[in-house]
């Protein structure tokens, strides 16, 4: 089985930058997931989404390069959002805390209507 | 006469005439000068008896002795004997030739000579003891030497500790006895769990039967990888051995392969004392024939198995306990063993129970006379640990007969290649419908474990797979996960501290094994000098075993 890297796009909205992953976030993944974050931070927005509707597999490693945004995000004081997680790893991010630290919405729309509330 | 005393000034280590059919000569101290050549003297020849029984000075020329030093003597032109006599033994010579004057010796010379010779003597006597002490310390120290040599040999190719197993208990002793007995017992683990055990003994002791004990446990674990039978890698054993093993040497050497999952155990046995089976109907002989490896070649070993239960206990041991003996010469023997281990609840405890045993039999004082070792192998009970009250009984009543391989494989450590592992579990483990949320956790740890294995223990070297074995039982699924790591720990999985990563004060990494122990019932590590295993067990039954039902 190929390895399938990572895509990632970034979409800009009023004060929320969408990131788009597509494929697995693994160690694979570091370049093109730093990349969007840059891109996506460029316009300064209030919060950046992680959109996981077309991943379809997330390893420790992919975990470390999410605990990386996190940090980043925090540092920036942006807020880091999630959409799109399967079942699954919505409890691994519950697992992990990362839970804790991002809040994660069922879908793209949820997290845009939440996310001026989240951004603050 | 003083440049000629010590010219001739010979002294003699003597044995006296204690041993007179020894024909061993005298040592004889090299001359302080260019005159004298060495003279032996052997102890039996009859001027050490006349010298013994006739003190003070000799004339060589009037002695008429059926002796060959005496002729020796007369041919070096020796004119006088002055016998070292110390407490009724010849010690030594004093020999003079003739005069520089050519005249004779007076009586006076006599005299001096007689007076030198009887202060001489005990001086004389004292050197000789000093000298044979020194050489005696020195021959100790060449045997405790060699004992030491010996011992870490032996030491060195031990097994450092006992494997830790899943389902299992492994456990030895060994007790060198001080001329270090030729042991040696060893653990070899195959990838497709399996795993090969060894007890033997070589017929010596010392640096000779370590030497031998090395070279056959080399050659056993290099035929062991090579063979799966137990008889035609004992086979192989003796073949190898035998061209090159000294004269007068064997070895005893029974050779086990026991399969982890199944208990199944294969033995074959090379004229090694018999292993016990603790059963719950006591303990009985696991039986084989074979004759001791080295003694010579085309030997055929006779091939038995068995499989050992929830609870059973198999004890390997060596001659050195059953061989020992009390105060009043009585062997501790095969008959008071069998009694012992059927008496004993059996597992590890017994090997303690064993070594009591052994001491209130030989008494304080015991002298070890050959190496004593004991190896335990115990199935402690099924992989599956049943809820509460049932977990004794039922467990023991189903055995873990009942596993089945759903799949194995090997996998190249590249990265990337966990995913496919994990697939592949998949597919192996459809027809147990696992709740999908079950299967997404499971297809996680199979990964992480996978990932962790090649990374970690096989460090991404391509040419080093990942072995993947899944078994499933009536009541659980078992995914093992086999690197080449065994040089380093695994790490108990710790919870990690988010927070210090995200403030930059921890590496983001370090997430897998914390993830393999939450999406599993029970994680398992085992290890040996070259395998890590980590092993992922899920329980089948309902989901109160689980996390949460999807």
């Amino acid at each position: 089985m190929a390895t399938q890297h990572l895509e990632a796009k970034v979409r800009h909205h009023p004060s929320v930058a969408i990131i788009d992953l597509h494929g697995e976030i693994n160690a694979f993944a570091e370049e093109a997931l730093n990349a969007a974050y840059a891109e996506a931070g460029s316009r300064n927005p209030d919060a950046i989404l992680l959109n996981f509707g077309d991943v379809d597999y997330i390893n420790s490693t992919g975990i470390a390069l999410i605990v990386s945004l996190l940090a980043q995000a925090r540092k920036s004081r942006r807020r880091l959002l999630a959409c799109g997680l399967s079942e699954h790893y919505v409890e691994v991010f519950q697992i992990t805390r990362l839970a804790d630290f991002m809040s994660i919405f069922s879908d793209e729309a949820s997290a845009l209507a939440a996310a001026p509330e989240a951004a603050s | 006469m003083t440049t000629q005393l010590r010219n001739f000034w010979q002294t003699l280590t003597g044995q006296g005439s204690r041993e007179p059919q020894v024909a061993r000569p005298l040592i004889v101290d090299r001359p302080r000068g260019p005159a004298a050549p060495a003279l032996g003297i052997a102890p039996n020849d009859p001027i050490v008896m006349y010298f013994q029984s006739t003190p003070g000075v000799a004339e060589i020329d009037r002695l008429n002795l059926d002796s060959p030093a005496l002729r020796a003597l007369k041919k070096t032109g020796v004119k006088l004997a002055v016998p070292l006599v110390s407490q009724g033994e010849l010690v030594g010579l004093l020999n003079l030739g003739p005069r520089l004057s050519e005249q004779d010796y007076s009586s006076d010379d006599r005299a001096l000579l007689n007076t030198l010779a009887t202060q001489a003597a005990p001086a004389v006597r004292v050197a000789q003891l000093v000298r044979q002490q020194q050489a005696e310390a020195i021959a100790r120290e060449r045997i405790e030497q060699e004992l030491h040599v010996a011992r870490l040999i032996q030491q060195t190719l031990l097994p450092k500790e006992a494997p830790v197993l899943a389902g299992w208990q492994v456990a030895a002793y060994y007790q060198p006895a001080r001329a270090v007995g030729g042991d040696f017992y060893d653990f070899i683990f195959f990838p497709d769990g399996q795993l090969g055990l060894v007890i033997g003994d070589v017929s010596d002791k010392g640096v000779p039967a370590a030497l031998v004990m090395a070279t056959t446990r080399a050659i056993l674990r290099g035929a062991a990888q090579r063979l799966v039978s137990p008889g035609q890698v004992l086979e192989r054993v003796n073949e190898v051995l035998c061209p090159d093993i000294p004269p007068n040497m064997f070895v005893t050497c029974l050779y086990a392969i026991l399969d982890l999952a199944s208990g199944r155990l294969q033995y074959a046995n090379a004229g090694h004392d018999l292993p016990y089976r603790r059963t719950d109907r006591g303990a009985i002989e696991l039986r084989a024939t074979g004759m001791p490896l080295g003694l010579m070649p085309g030997m055929h070993y006779e091939e038995k198995e068995t499989t050992l239960a929830a609870g059973e206990t198999v004890l390997f041991y060596s001659d050195g306990l059953v061989e020992a003996h009390n105060p009043e010469r009585v062997m501790f023997s095969f008959p008071r063993l069998m009694g012992l281990v059927g008496k004993h609840p059996g597992g590890v405890a017994l090997i303690d129970f064993l070594q009591h045993a052994l001491a209130d039999f030989t008494g304080p004082d015991w002298e070890q006379e050959d190496d004593v070792t004991l190896v335990i192998l115990q199935r402690t009970s099924p992989p599956v640990p049943l809820s509460g009250s049932e977990r004794g009984s039922e467990g023991e009543r189903s055995g873990e007969g009942d596993w089945q391989t759903l799949t194995e494989f090997t996998m190249p450590s590249e990265p990337g290649n966990e995913r496919q592992a994990m697939e592949q579990v998949a597919a192996a483990v459809q027809e147990l419908h696992l709740p999908r949320a079950r299967l997404e956790r499971l297809k996680t740890a199979v990964a992480e474990a996978t990932m962790n294995a090649m990374e970690h223990g096989n460090k991404y070297r391509a040419e080093l797979p990942v072995f993947i074995r899944v078994l499933a039982s009536a009541t659980a699924l078992s995914v093992r996960v086999t690197d080449r790591g065994g040089d380093r720990l695994i790490p108990d999985p710790e919870t990690p501290d988010l927070e210090a990563k995200l403030a930059g004060l921890q590496t983001p990494r370090g997430w897998g094994l914390f993830l393999i122990k939450n999406m599993v019932d029970e994680m398992r590590v085992t290890s040996d000098d070259t395998h890590h295993t980590i092993e992922l067990i899920l329980y089948l039954e309902g989901d109160e075993h689980g996390h949460s039902t999807p």
